[in-house]
């Protein structure tokens, strides 16, 4: 009986068992992995962004950078304080701003804004910044990151929504500036 | 004491574990290795279970919860009863725990135990190591204040620097665009689910090791380990020369295991809990955060680097550092195991230690941060304002306005990303001073945007005053020559 090429009807059953579960793992498998990366899945074509307010223009005077906060357009009811955003608004003048991202272009950490030297400088690791966020030294590679924006029935909106990390999509950090 | 011996006889009836567990005990050891030596795994063992214990108690009151859980540290730290020891001696814990590790593993790479037949042992013990560390950081997370909420940010930037999958790592990390609560939610399940389950698993498969295996005898400088012949020498080792573990080496572990005990209480106690700093409010910019201890080494490392080198770093570093302690019991799997005759690896050992020492203690006070404060908290010493006019005063004053004093220290006081420029007269001319100033380079912004052209006249006309008593300040001396300036002076500036 116990010949290698036949097949027992216990081995049988014994196969066709591990088979039903693998299918059945694997149909599990899809909803399982689904939730798991439902956050990469979402993020597909920036659909975290949308267009938030930061304010009036007449809160930003021309030729000075203002700290400004928005509150994150994605919410989840255990997110506390985490949805509230600052970022560095720039109003070059008249119309036309630039919104950086307080985030350094090196690693993420909050830079701060010196009127008096016109420099954004960050905490972490030494970056420094010009005014219109052009790279000035230190380790970042580029620029501070920028936040599309519109004036819109005299509020200063941009498109925001998901954290600016060196390596995002050109739609969530913005156009590079050029460096200085 | 009858009814004792039945109890466990009924008990033994049903588990049939005494047998393997007194065999397990009474295994025979080479003599030499009862050694205080041999302590630093069980020691490792022992704060693992410190960590459960303690782990399992601040779950009784920590919520994850980005809204919540700053305020029940608080909670713990100052309503719960002794709520700031149990999180003290969790901290204190982790920081020892990875210390113990090391120490461990440093003792087996230099005694050769991870060569020939416990090359497995040691890479469970590899990953044993990446999920100690895994358990830091996630932790540190935990911990949700605003060294935490940037740390992960960096986190969140490393991650996005990977190729292709870079931004779709951070969103898997930070669960969703920002970091917010399902952030901290999925730390907390790897840090009291996954990791630690893991972990579990993979000290048991290293202690059963172990146990097969048998402990790394006391290596002999000349004695050899060859694949053919080891397991039998080994064999006649431990029946010639061999003593039960229990109680003849268990002592020592024992002894060890509660002093480190009594080290991680005292510690607790003296310095008290890990924070937690400032609340995790993104809209709190003025914070300066910083990693634990045991990554201070990474947060020197990153200022550092060139930024050219930095993406190749970040993302080849690890892989080669991970692979290259993975195949190490592959690459020497036999031969010499005593360190006295392993000038390369003890020099290799001392290599890296002194490289993380080195970065680590440069972290401890980041000369490359700027002092964010340094141009408004830190005044012009007084020395260098005597018999200033009031041009250079009015340039002294510049200095400090445009917070060059945020890089540039003067007397020992300001940041130290650029220069001291206690004595930058000597090293520059004006002319120079003007263009460095007026055009930056070599890692310091440009200002010519920034200043008028009297600020710049008053600030370069005080650094020209900045040189010691007694030597002259640079000059040009071609410049000089031009306008005619007469000999007598020129040669008394020439070295």
């Amino acid at each position: 009986m116990s010949n290698e090429n036949t097949l027992s009807r216990r081995g049988l059953f014994m196969k066709l068992g591990i088979l039903f579960n693998g299918l059945v793992a694997a149909a599990l498998g899809v909803p399982i992995l689904g939730f798991l990366f439902s956050s990469v899945t979402r993020g597909r074509a920036n659909a975290y962004l949308s267009w938030v307010p930061l304010g009036p223009v007449s809160e930003f005077p021309e030729g000075e950078t203002r700290l400004a906060t928005f509150r994150n357009p994605n919410v989840m009811p255990t997110d506390g304080k985490t949805v509230d955003t600052a970022c560095w608004v720039r109003r070059v003048e008249g119309d036309q701003f630039q919104v950086f991202a307080v985030n350094c272009a090196h690693l993420g950490c909050p830079v701060r804004w010196f009127p008096q030297s016109g420099l954004f400088m960050c905490p972490c690791h030494g970056g420094a910044y010009y005014r219109d966020g052009s790279r000035a030294s230190g380790p970042p590679e580029r620029g501070l990151f920028e936040y599309p924006f519109r004036v819109q029935d005299g509020l200063v909106t941009i498109q925001a929504g998901e954290l600016a990390t060196p390596g995002a999509s050109a739609a969530v950090i913005g156009k590079k500036p050029p460096c200085a | 004491m009858r009814l004792i011996a039945q109890i466990r006889e009924w008990f033994d009836r049903r588990l049939q574990l005494a047998a393997p567990i007194r065999e397990a005990a009474e295994h025979p050891v080479p003599r030499n290795t009862a050694s205080w030596v041999y302590v630093f795994g069980s020691a490792a063992l022992t704060i693992f279970l410190l960590q459960l214990a303690t782990g399992i108690l601040l779950a009784l009151i920590y919520v994850p919860s980005a809204g919540e859980a700053w305020s029940s540290l608080q909670a713990l730290n100052h309503d719960v009863t002794l709520g700031w020891f149990i999180r003290a001696l969790h901290g204190w814990g982790s920081n020892f725990m990875i210390a113990i590790v090391l120490v461990h593993m440093v003792q087996v790479f230099l005694f050769g135990a991870y060569k020939f037949p416990r090359e497995l042992t040691w890479i469970v013990g590899v990953f044993l190591l990446l999920m100690t560390l895994g358990m830091a950081f996630s932790g540190q997370v935990l911990r949700f204040d605003q060294d935490a909420y940037w740390g992960i940010g960096i986190g969140a930037s490393i991650a996005s620097h990977v190729p292709v999958i870079g931004p779709a790592a951070v969103r898997l990390m930070l669960g969703g665009p920002i970091i917010a609560g399902a952030t901290l939610s999925r730390f907390f399940a790897l840090h009291v689910f996954v990791i630690p389950g893991t972990l579990i698993v993979l000290v048991g498969l290293h202690l059963l090791m172990v146990l097969k295996l048998g402990i790394n005898e006391w290596p002999m400088p000349g004695r050899l380990v060859k694949r053919a012949t080891y397991a039998s020498e080994y064999h006649e080792l431990t029946k010639k020369d061999g003593a039960p573990f229990v109680p003849y080496a268990i002592w020592k572990d024992l002894f060890f295991a509660a002093f480190i005990l009594i080290a991680v209480a005292a510690c607790a106690a003296y310095f008290g809990p890990f924070g937690p700093t400032g609340r995790p409010d993104p809209t709190i910019i003025q914070t300066a955060p910083k990693p634990d201890y045991f990554f201070l080494w990474m947060y020197a490392l990153l200022s550092l680097l060139p930024p050219s080198m930095e993406t190749p770093a970040l993302l080849i570093g690890p892989v080669i550092a991970i692979l290259g302690l993975l195949l190490l019991p592959f690459l020497s799997g036999e031969g010499e195991k005593s360190w006295r005759r392993r000038p390369i690896a003890v020099l290799t050992v001392l290599l890296i230690a002194i490289t993380l020492g080195t970065f680590t203690h440069l972290a401890g006070f980041a000369p490359w941060s700027p002092h964010m404060n340094a141009w408004s908290s830190d005044p012009v010493p007084a020395q260098f304002l005597h018999g200033t006019t009031a041009l250079e005063r009015q340039g002294a004053l510049v200095f400090q306005v445009k917070q060059c004093r945020n890089c540039h220290s003067l007397g020992d006081k300001g940041g130290q990303r650029g220069p001291a420029l206690d004595s930058v007269a000597v090293r520059l001319t004006e002319d120079q001073l003007i263009r460095q100033v007026i055009q930056g380079g070599g890692n310091m912004p440009a200002y010519g945007k920034n200043l008028s052209p009297a600020e710049t006249s008053a600030l370069v006309a005080f650094l020209e005053t900045l040189h010691p008593a007694g030597q002259t300040p640079a000059r040009d001396a071609s410049r000089g020559a031009v306008l005619g300036e007469n000999a007598e002076t020129l040669s008394s500036t020439q070295p």
